[in-house]
């Protein structure tokens, strides 16, 4: 019983990460109805970013723990948000009047460019960082098997919670949230009422790339170690989380999220580690045939 | 989902100098905000484990200068040219293009059948040139899928490992169970008591095999369309690849296969001894022998494959998967079978995957997880794509630009997939439909009706 606890609690942690990735793929999808598939590697280029920082702040001899985080937190979201309004600019808004293929070719294209910047820029190997946050709590201890809280992963989830208040504020009570939300429904008759959907669009990716780099940023604390491939695995379970939340529900991203946090947790504790991200991958294709509009999405009327 | 077109594009050349200094100067700077930490840093793990870093604002500062510069040069470039697309040829120029387009097809065949004599003694090329055809053919194969039936694969690399390692497993152990074979040893069929035409028998085999795949993967993705059933299709590439990354008894995992037996010139070995292939025909052996062998049988693959897409467009199933491509709903609603539809292209396109694998599995003798990755897929959909969707030149000529490009560039090894996917994205802004590909259908109405979608449009909501 321990152990499953511990699984618990490592899952929600994990899921947390996933849940912020696919709100980037959830919303961006909600708007232009696009995979956006680069959004793995704003997520990886989110954790380089901290990675950076972190380094510089150190070897600049701050000593402020929070106040290091607070501060590579800012930076790497800022700075990947601007990633993301970039690869926005440059690779698809050329594109909105295109073929049907032609956004989810050019994200592709998108993703290799990203991560070979990476790659070439900051190197292939693995970057492993000392732990930042240390400590925790034992919950439960049975003798034999302790339930563990550490530090890092009340951090990650709490950053979560705050993150998702603020974002979930945006979206239904200011005037950018009513905006994007209109976009959503219908371009067109947004733009006669006087909304920039241009504008709309790009900060969506902003926003969306923000998150993910916070969830970079997570996984920067919570595993120590960023390097230039991670991004491809990551965004493809974001994904699935957001296909089984229902794509383009906001809610639904953050539950696909953590239930694929969870499920990737426990396949890996009880059945095996070699296979799990063929459960992720699985569970992705079971989804999208069984349950298209997913957990908490709407069903998608066909027009013709 | 009809997006307002809002460029002002028409309003921007009346703009000066100023305007275009600005536009740099602000690209300058997100350039700089942009690379400041990525390439103005560098990090490394150091010799105890503790992550150092380096400062590299010299590249940071050549970068954002070209940045500005290049930015210049992009918008004085659209001014002078103009907006692309809007040039209308002369008919008498229309009609040589027609002419050389016709000559080109058999231009490059002739190209292709004498290449091992032109190049006989240069191996390298040699090896390039059977490279290109194995990426022609597997460009053949994707275009029946993503080409002519319109549905975007995005793990097509995942039926060219089966191929591949079925090829190596049955040619290696015969069926791969052992313990079956213990319990049951009638079915106990040792592929390599069929001596040198081993490869023979297992080529078709592979195919059969990958296109059983390919039904398996259609059957449960048949009602998904668009971007679904791409991030389906890559999401089965990848299990495909994770399962035999990790099933380490049957396919040894990352160490992969080694020891793939060679093919045979119809069961005549292309080996030294003396009922090598050399000695029957009474000249002195060279291994240059096999690369010629292997080169003319990708080519007989490949131009088989080409054969049948063309063949396959004339028939029913061939106008069923454009006209799919076209419109499902209205293929729907004329009674066409989409499920035999779909399925059939999956299939066939699959069993030209295959057949391209186990070609590969016996050209290299060795093959690991490592050589079916996402990134063939991207590369072989690239080849499409460049090529325009369904036209079948036009796939073979991206193939060459494609795989010789990577060849040019060599040298520049870590920059490859770099260039490769800007090169991606900018064909998708300036040719989505290929750089001389088009898709037109195959039978069209003499008459052209203007009741087609140019009138409808307004519908999509």
């Amino acid at each position: 019983m321990d152990y499953f606890f511990q699984q618990l609690i490592n899952g929600l942690v994990l899921g947390s990460i996933y849940g912020l990735i696919a709100i980037g793929y959830t919303m961006v999808y909600g708007i232009v109805g696009m995979i956006n598939f680069a959004h793995g590697d704003i997520f990886m280029i989110g954790g380089f970013i901290a990675l950076i920082t972190f380094l510089i702040l150190v070897s600049i001899g701050m000593t402020m723990v929070p106040v290091i985080l607070l501060l590579v937190l800012l930076v790497a979201m800022a700075v990947t948000a601007l990633y993301g309004w970039t690869v926005e600019r440059i690779a698809y808004r050329p594109l909105r009047q295109s073929f049907r293929l032609a956004p989810m070719l050019s994200a592709i294209g998108m993703s290799f460019v990203l991560s070979n910047f990476a790659q070439v820029s900051q190197g292939a190997r693995v970057k492993p960082v000392p732990p930042i946050i240390t400590g925790g709590y034992t919950l439960h201890d049975s003798g034999n098997f302790a339930v563990q809280l550490s530090n890092v992963q009340i951090v990650v989830v709490v950053t979560t919670i705050v993150l998702l208040a603020a974002f979930t504020y945006i979206v239904s009570r200011t005037r950018f949230g009513r905006d994007m939300r209109a976009c959503e429904q219908d371009q067109t008759m947004a733009a006669l009422l006087g909304v920039d959907v241009d504008r709309t669009i790009s900060m969506t990716f902003v926003i969306g790339a923000a998150l993910a780099a916070v969830a970079g940023m997570m996984y920067l604390l919570y595993y120590g170690l960023v390097d230039f491939f991670m991004g491809f695995i990551a965004g493809i379970k974001a994904f699935t989380a957001a296909v089984l939340g229902g794509i383009g529900s906001l809610p639904g991203a953050m539950l696909g999220g953590l239930a694929i946090g969870l499920i990737e947790t426990f396949w890996s504790a009880y059945f095996s580690v070699e296979y799990k991200d063929v459960a992720a991958f699985s569970i992705l294709i079971i989804v999208l045939i069984f349950m298209p509009t997913g957990l908490l999405g709407r069903p998608e009327v066909e027009k013709v | 989902m009809a997006a307002p077109a809002s460029y002002p594009a028409s309003a921007e050349p009346t703009a000066g100098f100023a305007f275009i200094l600005k536009k740099a100067v602000i690209s300058a700077l997100v350039a700089l905000v942009l690379f400041f930490l990525m390439i103005g840093i560098r990090t490394e793990a150091g010799s105890s484990g503790q992550l150092i870093y380096w400062t590299r604002f010299g590249e940071l500062a050549s970068i954002v200068g070209a940045v500005f510069v290049g930015s210049i040069v992009i918008e004085l470039l659209r001014r002078w040219i103009g907006p692309v697309g809007g040039v209308e040829l002369p008919a008498s120029v229309r009609g040589g293009f027609a002419v050389l387009g016709r000559l080109l097809a058999p231009a490059l065949l002739i190209f292709a059948l004498l290449v091992p004599v032109i190049f006989y003694n240069q191996r390298y090329l040699l090896d390039l040139a059977i490279l290109v055809m194995t990426y022609v053919m597997l460009g053949w194969g994707l275009n029946i899928v993503v080409g002519l039936a319109g549905l975007l694969d995005l793990g097509y690399v995942a039926f060219y490992a089966v191929g591949a390692y079925s090829y190596a497993l049955l040619a290696q152990s015969g069926l791969p169970f052992p313990h079956f074979i213990d319990t049951y040893p009638y079915v106990a069929l040792d592929f390599l008591q069929l001596g040198q035409w081993a490869f023979w028998v297992l080529l078709p085999v592979s195919g059969l095999l990958a296109a059983l795949w390919g039904v398996i993967l259609g059957f449960p993705v048949l009602r998904l369309r668009g971007d679904y059933l791409a991030i389906v299709t890559l999401a089965f590439g990848e299990i495909i690849r994770l399962v035999i990354l990790n099933w380490q008894d049957l396919t040894g995992g990352p160490n992969g296969i080694s020891g793939i037996p060679r093919p045979t010139v119809f069961g005549i070995p292309l080996t030294p001894g003396e009922n090598g292939f050399a000695a029957m025909i009474g000249v002195p052996f060279s291994p240059t022998h096999r690369l010629v062998f292997l080169f003319y049988l990708i080519l007989a693959l490949a131009l088989i494959t080409n054969w049948v897409t063309i063949r396959l467009r004339r028939l029913p199933i061939g106008r069923a998967w454009e006209a799919m491509r076209e419109d499902e709903v209205a293929c729907r609603a004329l009674g066409i079978n989409i499920t035999t539809t779909k399925l059939s292209a999956f299939a066939i396109g699959a069993m030209f995957g295959g057949f391209a694998g186990a070609f590969f599995a016996t050209r290299q003798g060795f093959i690991s997880p490592e050589s079916f990755s996402f990134q063939e897929s991207a590369l072989v959909l690239a080849i499409v794509v460049l090529g325009g969707m369904g036209s079948q030149l036009g796939v073979a000529l991206a193939a060459i630009a494609m795989i010789g490009g990577f060849e040019l560039f060599r040298g520049l090894d870590q920059f490859r997939m770099l260039v490769f996917g800007g090169v991606m994205v900018l064909l998708m802004i300036w040719r989505p439909r290929g750089l001389i590909g088009h898709r037109a259908p195959t039978v069209f109405l003499q008459k052209r009706t203007e009741i087609s979608a140019s009138l409808v449009k307004e519908g999509h909501g």
